[in-house]
């Protein structure tokens, strides 16, 4: 039990640690990336600038306007975090470590993906202000779509893994990571990873140059900061989901599990933030038209396909 | 495990009847929701664990983002919360609760009949309910679908239509 209690207190706390450095890592590999420095006064590298922002966050004026609607306001910025959070829960981090093993794990993760929505769609409605209404709306019927394509794109994972549980499906890729039977669906998975997370170039809910700040416009302070926080962490959940259902999970040679792990999630948070530094954001018709004609085609043919070529072989 | 079931069950039904008293109608959709959450861990205590994330992705993550989403764009005010509050005058309370009255004695009924059995049944997999439904339940499954199907050229046709005005 309170072994139990060490383990989750640990996956915790380094889920949070880990959110605090990748503001600071995302900025200096865009500083790389973009021919320039980034942070790099606090501390050696500027590795203390998430202890800077934090002062700053926690010492800024939190404000509420008077025209929000006070209650949905306050709990807003609480549900995404508790959210994405929640979804660590069911991933296994390596054959010992993982907080819960349940046997609808990856439904349990769309279910927890779904209901981040509201953190966004609530914040935007209850901001009672135009901009982060148009936000709240984009926000709702882009991780709306996206959610459809999500799910769309593990049905070939759970097929071939037979189960919904997330162990089950790391140790049916001792053999075959399952990127390279379910490409397509690795794809998919990825691009409605980025929209879910509304991460650029798929951050049309917040996107700066029209909505000043899209849905977290009246926002300040640590409600902000939730926010962003929630953001970050979404970004290491998504990663971890595509290390678990698609790249094996734990599985490697020579080092231990759990370094694998991290190794390929690593990976993946720096590919993502990458992408915000190479591509830029799509018109909003054409993010909406890429996944109802592009993906959702491609994820229902990858579905069918599948499922054929298990039942041709069994 | 009899504890966790009662309580939940009392989170639904009060969490219902804010969603039907409530003047707010955002806030209303809120306790809906939190509805939706008891009734699915409703079915979690009663062996369903499939039906209950089923109930949390489709009824609570999809189905009622949207119902937000479209009273957003509507953008009721003060002078819709005072409809609201015409509407839910004591006379028109009258006709439903003598129904509901009806059916909770028929209920009560049926309760005593059939005695109590145990909260907890068999745990049905996501594998037994594919099966079941696609092989006993097969042609209420074809017929929700085909439903499903007129709706969605039904909600083609008309955003088609509308298209074409404009023009």
């Amino acid at each position: 039990m309170l072994l139990k209690i060490a383990e989750i207190l640990f996956i915790f706390g380094v889920l949070i640690l880990g959110a605090a450095a990748l503001t600071w890592v995302e900025r200096r590999l865009l500083g790389l990336w973009q021919d320039r420095y980034g942070p790099n006064r606090a501390g050696p590298l500027g590795i203390l600038q998430p202890v800077a922002d934090m002062v700053k966050i926690l010492t800024k004026e939190d404000w509420i306007p008077p025209f929000a609607d006070r209650v949905l306001y306050v709990i807003a910025p609480a549900i995404i975090i508790i959210a994405t959070f929640m979804v660590f829960a069911v991933i296994p981090l390596s054959p010992s470590l993982g907080v819960i093993e349940l046997n609808i794990g990856l439904l349990f993760f769309l279910a927890m993906a779904s209901l981040s929505v509201y953190s966004v769609v609530l914040a935007g409605w209850a901001s009672n202000s135009k901009y982060a209404l148009l936000g709240g709306v984009r926000a709702a019927s882009q991780m709306i779509s996206y959610e459809v394509f999500m799910a769309l794109s593990l049905a070939g994972v759970i097929m071939m893994a037979g189960s919904f549980n997330l162990r089950t499906i790391v140790e049916a890729q001792q053999g075959l990571w399952f990127v390279v039977p379910q490409f397509f669906g690795f794809v998919a998975f990825f691009v409605a990873g980025l929209a879910e997370s509304h991460r650029l170039p798929l951050d049309l809910p917040e996107s700066e140059h029209e909505l000043t700040a899209g849905f977290h416009t009246e926002y300040s302070g640590m409600k902000f900061g939730m926010f962003f926080l929630g953001e970050y962490v979404g970004v290491i959940v998504t990663s971890a989901m595509i290390v678990t259902l698609f790249m094996g999970g734990w599985h490697g040679p020579w080092l231990p599990p759990l370094v694998w792990f991290g190794l390929k999630m690593a990976f993946f948070v720096a590919l993502f933030v990458l992408l915000r530094a190479a591509i830029p954001r799509p018109r909003y018709d054409q993010l909406m038209a890429f996944g109802w004609k592009l993906l959702l085609p491609l994820t229902l043919a990858n579905a069918v396909i599948t499922g054929g070529v298990l039942l041709a072989g069994s | 495990m009899t504890v966790v079931f009662y309580s939940t069950a009392v989170i639904a039904i009060l969490a219902t009847l804010l969603v039907v008293t409530g003047r707010h109608a955002v806030h209303a959709l809120l306790y809906l929701v939190v509805s939706l959450f008891a009734v699915a861990v409703l079915f979690y205590l009663m062996g369903a664990p499939f039906a209950a994330a089923l109930e949390i992705i489709i009824y609570a993550g999809a189905i009622m983002v949207l119902f937000v989403f479209v009273i957003m764009m509507l953008n009721l005010g003060r002078a819709d919360m005072e409809q609201e509050e015409r509407w839910l005058a004591p006379t028109t309370w009258l006709g439903p609760a003598v129904l509901s009255a009806v059916l909770l004695g028929q209920w009560l009924w049926v309760l005593r009949q059939g005695g109590g059995g145990d909260i907890t049944g068999e745990i049905v997999g996501a594998r037994e309910l594919g099966i079941a439904l696609f092989s006993q339940y097969l042609l209420a499954v074809e017929m929700a679908g085909l439903l499903l199907l007129a709706a969605l050229v039904g909600a083609f046709h008309l955003g088609r239509k509308r298209r074409e005005d404009d023009e």
